[in-house]
């Protein structure tokens, strides 16, 4: 979160924060993912970010809907500058008010936290939804034990002695599989290795059981064997404590290991919502089959690799209708008109005209016969011998 | 300033089969000779073994992938290959010659046929020239042509790569990522080098456009029949794109061979573990669930594990891994791995 205010140029005097708040009439006809039977953990409904500069208002995310039950691990993706990352500080208020304007509400467990005074947020952030971050080494205070700051992140919330702090820190990294806990309580972050830092900061996440937790790119800075053991941290940890979890990511291969859902962002929107298996094998935005099919490893080795033309449209000169449209093999006329998120099936939702008569390549049946992944496949199913 | 601390044995076999290797071939563009690089550390009190005893060639025209986790020295050896890094001890031999034996004004004239691509497409290009005073900057700093040739070859590669020569009047910031990256690999390509050293050129560049910038490197290795060393940690890119691999752990190769058998048949189990560790984007249903958890995290490169340094971590670990070091063998045509315990078959089974 730290770099985020580097990239704002900052504009005094215009501190008029949230005043979309309670704009949005209730029942507004965009939220269209369907109705499920129970209440969501998490409602999200119009959320919109625009950062304040000098030369007057930046629309970043432009009415991000979706809702997250407890339990469920929802995979956020999308390339840099699609604002997945401003969507996750959104949702914690870390965004400073005199640099980003939000409209839109985000009701978790029925309390909309755009609504929420600065004080009944600090209440609210750690407590109820806790977030992890990139770098745990920018995150951890350098001149603070790990312990202590896990144990600060518990006695913010509860009136607790320091001893019942220390015992509760402990256990927090015995959860999160850190050897020799008590040792390591007392041990500063440049003493501990990468992937251990992230550890920490999931148990400082973790320590006030909160119902939400929102992960930005926790594994991006890790060695992929250490990837793994913390996406299987994240996983059991969420599966054990009913811990619902937004995870914000680049790596598609990371969601469909980890999460049950993926959401794919472009240029500041959400184009398509599904659950994660279904998402790969039939994806209905051009945009989210055009990412699976540059991964390499789903490509004939040594083969042209696919590739998605053009770039991002930049913030504030975003093109109407279908942002994607210009790179897009698919567009039509027809496609600058405004679009919204089409329901394609029960928990399916995409951002795209034409994305019921498409039938779009996913991870599966796009894959070369020669790929990597297609002769592991064929290892494990007994076709060949390894 | 160093000794040689692996058992004899080992670096004999590792030689000795890359003689056999080379005879009835072209001579290999490079051949690392038990390079080993230390960097002190802790005010000198301790040494870093970046590079602890590294042999290998590179072939005419091939892409040789090197893969490794962060300390495990990949970059460190990019850096050696071109002379921005002097080994400790050891040789590195472009075309036969050792760069330092060469006077500086030999070396000077060699060194263009050896070049390097970083990480950061940022960082490597200065943010108070023009593009094309940039992509210019290397033919005037090995002292070919006048301005107006440097300027047209400077421009022709713009265009080889992608860009508009309009480009070339820009700024860095005011290109994305992925124009930058090709920016860079213009201004090698001006010096028509016989070999590219390739340090995580993709990895800073979003999913979308990495595979442009691949599908490049591999168009412009026909045309000109470049020879690259590719330095990654993404087994995904090295695999596609490489046609040997070698494996690094803590300063040694642990495999190198075809990258097909390394990646589809790998014989050491730390290769093994990296491969199933690489997240698959597949339904459940489709995916095979036979990951290897690695213990722990890579040990300090100060103080690495003695006999097999992977043996703190590896699932397949006995005695012996601890008190002797493992042999380089070859155990199948031109696939050779540091493990006691593998055979032609594969890596030695887990214990327990």
């Amino acid at each position: 979160m730290t770099d985020i205010p580097a990239k704002l140029s900052f504009a005094p005097g215009n501190a008029d924060h949230l005043t979309g708040r309670g704009s949005m009439a209730t029942g507004h006809a965009s939220a269209s993912r369907p109705v499920t039977g129970a209440t969501p953990l998490l409602e999200v409904r119009d959320l919109s970010t625009a950062f304040l500069t000098s030369n007057g208002e930046l629309p970043i995310t432009r009415q991000i809907s979706f809702s997250i039950n407890a339990g469920e691990r929802v995979g956020l993706v999308g390339e840099s500058g699609c604002g997945k990352s401003v969507t996750g500080l959104s949702l914690m208020r870390l965004l400073p008010p005199h640099t980003a304007r939000i409209t839109g509400q985000a009701h978790l467990a029925g309390q909309d936290l755009m609504a929420l005074s600065a004080r009944q947020m600090r209440a609210v952030r750690g407590r109820d939804v806790a977030m992890i971050f990139q770098e745990p080494m920018s995150a951890l205070d350098p001149v603070f034990t790990v312990g202590e700051q896990i144990a600060e992140a518990y006695r913010v919330h509860f009136p607790v002695s320091r001893a019942e702090a220390r015992q509760r820190a402990i256990a927090a990294l015995v959860e999160v599989g850190i050897p020799a806990p008590e040792q390591r309580y007392d041990e500063y972050p440049h003493q501990l290795s990468g992937g251990m830092r992230q550890r920490v900061m999931i148990a400082m996440a973790l320590i006030c059981e909160p119902k939400l937790i929102i992960a930005d790119e926790p594994t991006t800075a890790l060695d992929v064997t250490i990837q793994a053991q913390i996406t299987d941290l994240l996983r059991s940890l969420s599966e054990r404590t009913g811990a619902a979890l937004i995870f914000i990511t680049h790596d598609l291969g990371v969601v469909a290991e980890t999460c049950t859902r993926m959401i794919t962002m472009y240029a500041g929107e959400i184009v398509e919502d599904a659950p994660v298996d279904d998402v790969l094998t039939r994806p209905r935005h051009p945009y989210t089959s055009g990412l699976l099919r540059s991964l390499p490893g789903l490509s004939a080795r040594r083969g042209v690799l696919p590739s998605i033309p053009g770039r991002v449209p930049s913030p504030g000169r975003m093109p109407d209708g279908c942002r994607f449209r210009e790179r897009c093999g698919h567009a039509m006329a027809g496609c600058e008109r405004e679009q919204t998120l089409l329901p394609m099936a029960a928990d399916h939702v995409a951002r795209c005209w034409r994305a019921r008569d498409l039938r779009l390549p996913g991870s599966v049946n796009d894959m070369a016969a020669d790929s990597p992944v297609a002769h592991n496949l064929a290892v494990a199913a007994g076709e060949i011998r390894p | 300033m160093s000794s040689v601390t692996s058992s004899p044995p080992a670096r004999m076999s590792q030689q000795a089969g890359q003689q056999t290797q080379a005879a009835g071939r072209q001579p290999p563009v490079l051949r690392v000779e038990d390079l080993r690089i230390r960097f002190p550390v802790n005010n000198g009190l301790d040494t870093v073994k970046a590079v602890d005893g590294v042999d290998f060639e590179v072939r005419q025209g091939e892409t040789f992938g090197v893969i490794g986790e962060s300390g495990s020295g990949k970059t460190t050896i990019g850096r050696a290959l071109v002379c921005l890094l002097q080994p400790t001890s050891g040789r590195i031999l472009h075309d036969g010659v050792d760069p330092a034996t060469l006077s500086r004004s030999a070396f000077r004239k060699r060194r263009r046929d050896y070049q390097i691509i970083f990480q950061d497409p940022n960082a490597a290009l200065n943010p108070r020239m023009t593009i094309l005073d940039s992509v210019m900057e290397p033919l005037w700093a090995a002292g070919e042509g006048d301005d107006a040739s440097r300027r047209r070859a400077a421009t022709e590669a713009l265009v080889r790569v992608g860009l508009p020569p309009e480009a070339g009047e820009r700024y860095p910031h005011q290109l994305s990522g992925g124009q930058k990256q090709r920016v860079n690999i213009a201004r090698v390509l001006t010096l028509r080098p016989r070999m590219i050293v390739c340090d995580e050129v993709v990895a800073a560049l979003d999913v979308s456009i990495r595979g442009d910038v691949l599908n490049l490197f591999a168009d412009l290795q026909r045309e000109f029949g470049l020879t690259y060393v590719f330095i990654t940690h993404d087994i995904s890119v090295v695999s596609h794109i490489s046609d040997r691999i070698a494996v690094t752990y803590l300063g040694r190769f642990m495999e190198l061979g075809p990258a097909d058998a390394v990646t589809e048949k790998p014989l050491h189990p730390y290769t093994q573990a990296l491969l199933s560790a690489e997240p698959v984007p597949l339904p459940s249903n489709m995916r095979v669930n036979r990951r290897i958890m690695l213990e722990g995290e890579i040990p300090s490169p100060v103080s690495p594990p003695s006999g097999c340094r992977f043996r703190t971590r590896c699932p397949s670990a006995q005695a012996r891994c601890a008190s002797e070091e493992p042999a380089w063998r070859e155990l199948r045509p031109d696939h050779w791995v540091a493990c006691h315990f593998a055979t032609p078959e594969g890596p030695p089974p887990p214990n327990g």
